[in-house]
């Protein structure tokens, strides 16, 4: 699912109803309503942080909000007018326990706030509440400098997470969102780059041979789907902690959303 | 700098890597200060005595001051950095990614109308080199 930030800005200034963004937010429609029937207990939410918890000082790959509450940043703006989100400190300390232990060295962080890439997605499958419904476990992977994990590695990821939810001792109804993307580049005189072809691809793969999508090279990534199209990389860690075979629930693709392609899909287990 | 990388041959493109990222680092460390509402007043009131703050070259300051987006990214900006910079002035991505490309901010927009600019002719430098001539 697409992050991009005058969504939030969209629907935070009421301008959700103009014909433009309209056509962005009728496409989540379908998936609030999922959302509201699932009624997860917790959220997952894999997403890239832009430079707001984490600057050039300290830039882990995968790492794992375990406190027990995220404030909103003030990315320049001023915060977006969202509620504050919650976190499950009990269960990510299981999950990142789990995952390391399963060689994977994510970093535990206790304290964080959270940028558009988190609430964007939040706001698209819950419009504008008083509260998260949920509470929300961070996991920010790093794709601003590069090189990000490999799609294998997020893959990957995406098994041990698997493991580590199954294992935990309650039974949770957990959603992983995996955000970012689609294509879209943000910098340069190539900005402005989209393709659809390769989005579509994507989400198709996604569904039924995500095994392939394994074996995409950045380099691949930063040509076909541009610069910040990289982002992709995290769609795999959602894909990873699902079953291999699943159902697609809901799918929708548009262009544009500012300077992106919006690509969103809903998969669920078969089981 | 260094070896010649395997995505240098993209037009147009900078690839935010770790020399960037320590070419940049000072600059993009100025951008982030902004996140602050204190920083920000501070930078309006006077940009050039808030970037002497800075142990920037003077080549990235004069960059800021000039707002000249393609020349930060040159000297190691990251957009998502100076994002933090066009927020401060208040302006969108849409309106910095037209100034980077050298589009007016309607041609831009009906660009992205049209399904935004297109693989085809926009994936290798040498693409790029023939359409010019």
């Amino acid at each position: 699912m697409s992050h991009v930030p005058a969504i939030g800005a969209a629907l935070d200034n009421g301008k959700s109803g103009e014909p433009y963004w309209k056509k962005v937010f009728d496409g989540f429609e379908r998936s609030k309503e999922w959302i509201r029937k699932v009624k997860p207990d917790v959220i997952l939410l894999v997403y890239n942080d832009h430079a707001v918890a984490f600057s050039l000082d300290i830039i882990p790959t995968f790492a794992l909000g375990c406190a027990a509450e995220f404030p909103v940043a003030d990315e320049g703006w001023g915060p977006r007018p969202v509620p504050k989100v919650i976190g499950h400190p009990e269960l990510a300390a299981h999950i990142a326990q789990s995952v390391i232990l399963d060689e994977f060295d994510l970093t535990v962080v206790n304290k964080m706030e959270v940028d558009h890439g988190l609430t964007v997605p939040l706001s698209l499958m819950y419009g504008q509440p008083k509260a998260w419904p949920c509470p929300v476990i961070p996991l920010p992977v790093n794709v601003v400098v590069y090189p990000p994990p490999t799609a294998n590695r997020c893959y990957q990821l995406g098994r041990a997470l698997r493991k580590a939810i199954r294992s935990y001792g309650e039974d949770l109804r957990v959603v992983v969102f995996g955000t970012g993307g689609m294509s879209h580049q943000l910098q340069g005189p190539r900005a402005g780059f989209i393709n659809s072809k390769y989005d579509r691809r994507f989400l198709d793969r996604m569904t039924k041979d995500p095994k392939s999508l394994t074996r995409i090279t950045h380099l691949e990534l930063l040509r076909e789907a541009g610069s910040e199209g990289i982002e992709l990389v995290m769609w795999l860690i959602m894909r990873g902690a699902l079953d291999a075979k699943v159902r697609e629930v809901h799918r929708f693709y548009h262009v544009p959303a500012s300077n992106t392609a919006v690509g969103h899909l809903v998969l669920e287990n078969v089981k | 700098m260094g070896k010649p990388k395997a995505y240098d041959d993209i037009p147009g493109t900078t690839v935010f890597d770790a020399q960037r990222s320590r070419q940049g680092y000072h600059l993009n460390m100025f951008c982030m200060s902004l996140m602050k509402a204190e920083n920000r007043e501070a930078f309006k009131a006077n940009e050039r005595a808030y970037l002497d703050r800075w142990p920037m070259t003077e080549e990235q300051k004069q960059a800021v001051l000039d707002r000249d987006w393609n020349g930060m990214i040159d000297r190691g900006g990251n957009i998502y950095y100076l994002a933090k910079l066009f927020f401060t002035d208040q302006k969108s991505f849409q309106y910095v990614a037209a100034i980077m490309t050298g589009s007016t901010q309607e041609e831009y927009a009906a660009m992205m109308l049209k399904g935004g600019r297109p693989p085809e002719g926009n994936r290798y430098k040498k693409e790029w080199k023939k359409k010019r001539g």
